[in-house]
């Protein structure tokens, strides 16, 4: 993996190669290059699976963490595409011309955390969230439970205190 | 951030009119004009009974032909699987699974409800014909369970639409649904389970409830 890496890095601009196993690492890649970077690895290094795209919300540091993570069937080897981009302004660029299930992914980001991917279809279209009014929810400056208490209503919890309910079933005559 | 929630969050749904004001008739407001055509527009009315023995009669032959709404709204609608084996044998009863609201007239809430599923529920329970009776099994249905302080999943599954028969539990094991069904036997012979008539009654009630949760209401306000 460190061999592919330093491959790749003479013409991307990578950084903070981690080896996570000897079948599995991730590395950093400038936003803007991303896309170029993934079409390579689909094309030449036979990196040709998405298995998953996600999302962790930095919150302290203001960014998204997006992480792309392909596999190849040949090697068996996992790589992990990690980008940051601003928190404020979340757009990235769309895959969903090199994987068709990117585009359930991009929607599914779009949904929870309010990431934009321009020109990949149906991104705007609701997947679970029917008419949701609030912010994405995933963003952890999202306060769920206070949303949860003011919208929902809450059924009220009858509790016995044990020793007095025994009290009271046990001595009830005296 | 300010700037940025302001560019998300879409533009607020404009005010139906008030649906209470003509207590005779719905409005159907959530839909298109062309769409307002094609579903009635009849307010439910709560059933008329006849004599005591012909109810009595009556509520003995529905009590022994229930029919369940096969829609599994969660997890503990697996628990209802087991009960149509042999093992547990569920038509001994009388009871046995229908793909279709038409034909059925118990629906088993099984588990969590989120509002994309409510929207299906209330759909579903409006479609099933009376008499019918709602179980509600498993612990988020009753009182959020594990989605206590979600975001999607409504707390208390009677405000939407009125429950019969609650079975706890996470999830409850299929003798303790088995039992659920046999209260609920035993309600229907009493002439207990009036769920289909509560909601008649408090259909603004019932109403109101379910378009605070249901953003987007899109369909007709009763009668399919």
């Amino acid at each position: 993996m460190k061999k592919l890496y330093d491959i790749l890095s003479l013409q991307f601009e990578l950084a903070d190669f981690e080896s996570k196993r000897s079948d599995l690492a991730f590395c950093k890649v400038k936003a803007s290059q991303a896309i170029s970077l993934l079409t390579h690895l689909r094309d030449i290094h036979g990196y040709t699976h998405l298995v998953m795209l996600t999302c962790v919300d930095w919150l302290e540091d203001k960014q998204f963490q997006l992480t792309y993570l392909l596999h190849n069937y040949a090697t068996k080897t996992d790589l992990g595409i990690l980008v940051f981009i601003d928190r404020d302004h979340p757009v990235m660029d769309s895959l969903h011309h090199l994987w068709k299930q990117g585009r359930v992914y991009q929607r599914e980001l779009h949904e929870m955390f309010g990431i934009d991917f321009p020109g990949s279809p149906g991104v705007e279209e609701p997947m679970i969230l029917e008419g949701w009014q609030g912010p994405p929810p995933m963003r952890r400056d999202f306060d769920t439970k206070a949303y949860s208490d003011e919208t929902y209503s809450h059924r009220p919890r009858v509790q016995n205190e044990p020793e007095q309910h025994m009290k009271e079933q046990l001595y009830s005559e005296d | 951030m300010n700037d940025i929630n302001d560019t998300i969050i879409p533009e607020p749904v404009p005010e139906y009119p008030d649906w209470r004001k003509d207590a005779k008739t719905l409005t159907n407001a959530g839909l298109s004009e062309e769409e307002q055509d094609w579903f009635c527009d009849a307010r439910p009315q709560p059933a008329k009974k006849s004599w005591q023995v012909m109810e009595n009669f009556l509520n003995w032959a529905r009590s022994n032909s229930l029919w369940i709404l096969a829609f599994g709204t969660g997890c503990g609608a697996i628990e209802l699987r087991p009960l149509i084996t042999a093992r547990y044998d569920i038509s001994r009863l009388g009871m046995q699974p229908r793909p279709t609201p038409r034909q059925a007239s118990v629906f088993m809430i099984g588990g969590y409800v989120s509002i994309k599923t409510l929207k299906r529920i209330v759909r579903s329970y409006e479609q099933m014909q009376g008499p019918k009776f709602v179980v509600a099994v498993c612990s988020c249905a009753i009182n959020g369970g594990m989605y206590w302080d979600s975001y999607n999943t409504v707390k208390r599954i009677d405000e939407y639409i009125p429950v019969d028969v609650y079975v706890t539990g996470c999830m409850p094991r299929p003798e303790a649904v088995l039992a659920g069904f046999s209260k609920l036997k035993e309600l229907i012979k009493g002439g207990k389970a009036e769920g289909q008539n509560l909601y008649a009654e408090k259909f603004d009630w019932y109403k109101e409830n379910q378009k605070r949760v249901i953003k987007d209401w899109n369909m007709p306000d009763y009668n399919w």
